[in-house]
């Protein structure tokens, strides 16, 4: 099997953008991830493509809509999907797309527009739950998730105060990110004193709708090699989904992302995550969440990662940084971009390119996990860098490179 | 990558009292049997659905429990079932994973209006508010291709008639029918040239396909039938850009099919085709477009007779779309399902002479440019 590398990536700025289609915004990132690759759209030889509800955009075959902003015209394109776990599997897809052996380059693109669902996307979310057992009921994402957080909060005894924490973090990372939408210096006050959406989810602890797009570019071991002397490699791939009956459930653990989180472990050699793991991107939309799945993804004991946040480990000067980015809650969420976000905040930390984000020393692994459809799904990379910088061959054919980047 | 059990629901222009989970579990279970293999031994599943289709945003989370797929990975592919089964070999490909299920399905008859949700597919900038119904741009495509290639409403025609035909052999099938020439030709106009006989009713049904490495295979049964390639790719997505005439989805997907199947000459390959006929003049289109003849000849393959059950090149012997419905995202699978019955030689009446090399190929509709192919062998 093929091992496979990021190469590229790019990334547009998250916010409401009512002036571009999702088609611009696709082609913005895309362009970007090739320019970083130092490659042209010629070198690339299928394309990938993420992004969740069609709903939001009252467009039916969302992907085949944005087609060629995502560069797949003419070429072997695929949208999966797997709801709000989309930004991390799409990568995924595009791991499997090269490790096939069928393709050497692949273009992985994610996109999302929220901002064109009127008057909020809340509304399209509607439509997402049992239509015989559930519609009736008019239930929302936030009910729901409040479930969820009640659930985690009254398992563990966690107060609101320990949850506020994670925004006041991510939130204040993402003043470096220029991508982000919420970047703010907050205080636990602040979250707790913000507007109650439905308890104990109140405005502070919930990220941002938004619309934007990023890309990745995947490469052979191959030809990664000849590209660039900082490939980062895709080590471990994990996907899982749990039943539709979400109501049947114990929600105070995330089972499905541990299993996720075990599959991908496995795959890249992890046997002590807590040890080997340098910096993780976990899901964020809300708070809560980052907690919940630092847990799934066996970064922190059960019930312990409130404490490990309240001692600053999750810090991004910490002993593993968590959510260096800024996150969901402070990059703001398109969804299916937003996981993509977190692979690509990945490939900067871990070449070293993240700028003011920085996290300190030299991180080896790092960790990207989405999470989505009815608390169901969990999707997990592992993503690492060589530990000896190997020399730079530019013999046999492949793309070849173009730019400063090459 | 060798299948190694398929199961479908008969499809059906109704389906009342049975839901689109109840489908799927009755095709997952003949399926499994089929295959020889509990669900829990499978590695990875795809379930194949679009949204819209659905009624439901987000319709993965609905997809695990009637196939046993909870706590599994799975994940869906956006797209015909064909898409799914490109997804599964690359996965199996990796080496990673043994057994892949894939799924898709059809509950059509639920679908107030299925013509408006094709025109919410329209760019919404550019082609929406032209208020283009679907079966206009069929036309419009139709009358295009038989511009370029002399063939005739009455060639056309011969479709419907040969598919309709086909159906009646194929319990799978409702809606096989003695038609003449001039039953077809007489039907409505919808669009000229396309009259209301060129358009494929859509039907409900399941399908589930397992497919499984060569070792897997190997041991699960004697008669596997292997995928040797496999191909998808997209033409523009604006109606504006892309030549009406030829299928160049088709031309792409089939060469990156051919390549992997070793195939150089893809007029002499296949013992019989199971390809789109969401209308009936995409069959000869298709054929095309595919290289199993050259442009202008599909229409003179279909007058001599050598696309019938009994021909040449059977084309469609399963009654395709236009005699099995169209079945949405499954349509891809159904075919594969007829494809690998041909080549075990348990179709029945409707059996191909020397089925050996098959040749599976599915469009995703108006107003898209995208189809997959795949190449599937004893």
């Amino acid at each position: 099997m093929p091992r496979v590398a990021v190469i590229g990536a790019g990334i547009t700025k998250f916010m409401r953008r009512s002036l571009e289609t999702g088609k611009e915004l696709s082609y913005e990132a895309s362009t970007m991830a090739l320019d970083s690759a130092g490659l042209t759209l010629r070198d690339i030889q299928c394309v990938c493509n993420g992004t969740a509800p069609d709903a939001f955009d009252g467009l039916h075959m969302k992907g085949e809509y944005l087609l060629d902003g995502c560069g797949g015209y003419g070429k072997p394109y695929m949208r999966s999907y797997v709801g709000g776990g989309t930004g991390v599997f799409t990568p995924i897809q595009g791991w499997y797309h090269v490790a096939s052996g069928l393709f050497d380059t692949c273009l992985v693109v994610c996109e999302e527009k929220m901002s064109t669902c009127r008057p909020h996307p809340q509304g399209a979310f509607l439509t997402i739950f049992d239509h015989t057992t559930e519609r009736p009921l008019g239930p929302n994402l936030l009910w729901i998730f409040a479930l969820e957080m009640n659930r985690y909060m009254t398992t563990y005894g966690i107060n609101k105060r320990d949850i506020a924490l994670v925004s006041v973090k991510n939130k204040k990372n993402a003043m470096d990110h220029p991508s982000a939408q919420l970047p703010m210096e907050i205080t636990v006050e602040d979250v707790l004193n913000s507007e109650v959406m439905a308890w104990p989810v109140q405005r502070l602890d919930v990220s941002p709708t938004s619309d934007g797009a990023a890309a990745v570019v995947l490469a052979s071991e191959t030809v990664a090699r000849k590209l660039t002397d900082k490939p980062v490699w895709i080590e471990g791939v994990g996907w899982n989904l749990d039943t539709s009956y979400w109501t049947d459930k114990d929600l105070y653990f995330p089972r499905y992302v541990e299993k996720a989180a075990r599959m991908a472990y496995t795959m890249a050699g992890i046997r002590e995550p807590k040890k080997e793991i340098n910096i993780a991107e976990p899901y964020d939309p809300f708070d809560y969440k980052e907690l919940h799945h630092l847990e799934g993804l066996l970064l922190c004991d059960k019930g312990e990662a409130p404490r490990i946040t309240a001692d600053g480990v999750t810090q991004r000067t910490g002993t593993m940084p968590v959510c260096p980015s800024g996150g969901l809650l402070g990059v703001g969420n398109p969804i299916a971009a937003a996981g993509l976000m977190k692979v690509c905040e990945l490939f900067w930390q871990l070449r070293g390119e993240a700028g003011k984000r920085q996290v300190p020393g030299t991180p080896m692994k790092g960790v990207a996990q989405a999470w989505g459809d009815l608390m169901q799904v969990g999707t997990v990379v592992v993503m690492g860098r060589d530990k000896v910088k190997p020399k730079g061959t530019r013999r046999g054919r492949g793309p070849r490179p173009r730019g400063s980047a090459g | 990558m060798g299948i190694v059990g398929i199961g479908r629901t008969p499809a059906t222009p109704l389906s009342p009292g049975r839901s689109y989970k109840e489908l799927v579990f009755d095709a997952a279970v003949r399926a499994y049997h089929d295959a020889g293999v509990e669900p829990k031994q499978i590695d990875s599943f795809v379930p194949c659905s679009e949204d819209f289709l659905e009624g439901t945003s987000i319709f993965d989370e609905y997809t695990p429990d009637q196939l046993g797929a909870m706590l599994k990975p799975v994940h869906t592919i956006s797209a015909d079932g064909l898409f799914g089964i490109a997804a599964a070999c690359m996965q199996i490909l990796t080496g990673r994973f043994d057994l892949v299920a894939v799924e898709a399905h059809s509950k059509a008859s639920n679908i107030v209006d299925k013509e408006e949700i094709d025109t919410l597919a329209l760019d919404p900038v550019y082609n929406r508010p032209l208020g283009l119904h679907p079966h206009f741009i069929l036309g419009l495509e139709m009358a295009r291709y038989c511009h370029e290639t002399k063939t005739t409403p009455e060639d056309c025609a011969g479709v419907v008639v040969k598919n309709r035909m086909n159906a009646l052999g194929n319990p799978h099938a409702p809606y096989g029918g003695r038609l003449t020439l001039e039953d077809a030709v007489r039907s409505p106009l919808v669009s000229d040239p396309l009259r209301e006989a060129d358009v494929s009713r859509t039907a409900d049904g399941a399908c589930v396909v397992v497919l499984a490495s060569v070792p897997a295979a190997k041991r699960l049964r004697k008669d596997s039938v292997w995928i040797t390639g496999i191909g998808w790719a997209s033409d523009a997505p604006s109606l504006e850009t892309r030549g009406w005439g030829t299928a160049l989805y088709a031309t792409s997907a089939g060469a990156m099919a051919y390549r992997a199947a070793g195939i150089k000459h893809p007029r002499t390959a296949f013992d019989f085709l199971e390809i789109d006929d969401t209308a009936s003049y995409k069959e000869l289109q298709h054929i095309e477009s595919l290289g199993v003849c050259r442009k202008g000849e599909a229409r003179r393959l279909l007058r001599n007779g050598d696309t019938r059950r009994g021909g040449k090149l059977p084309v469609n012997p399963s009654g395709g779309s236009l005699g099995m419905g169209h079945l949405l995202e499954a349509t891809g699978l159904y075919r594969l399902a007829e494809a690998v019955e041909q080549i075990r030689g348990t179709a029945g009446s409707r059996q191909v002479r020397r089925a050996r090399t098959g040749l599976v190929m599915s469009w995703r509709g108006v107003p898209t440019a995208t189809g997959a192919v795949a190449v599937v062998e004893a």
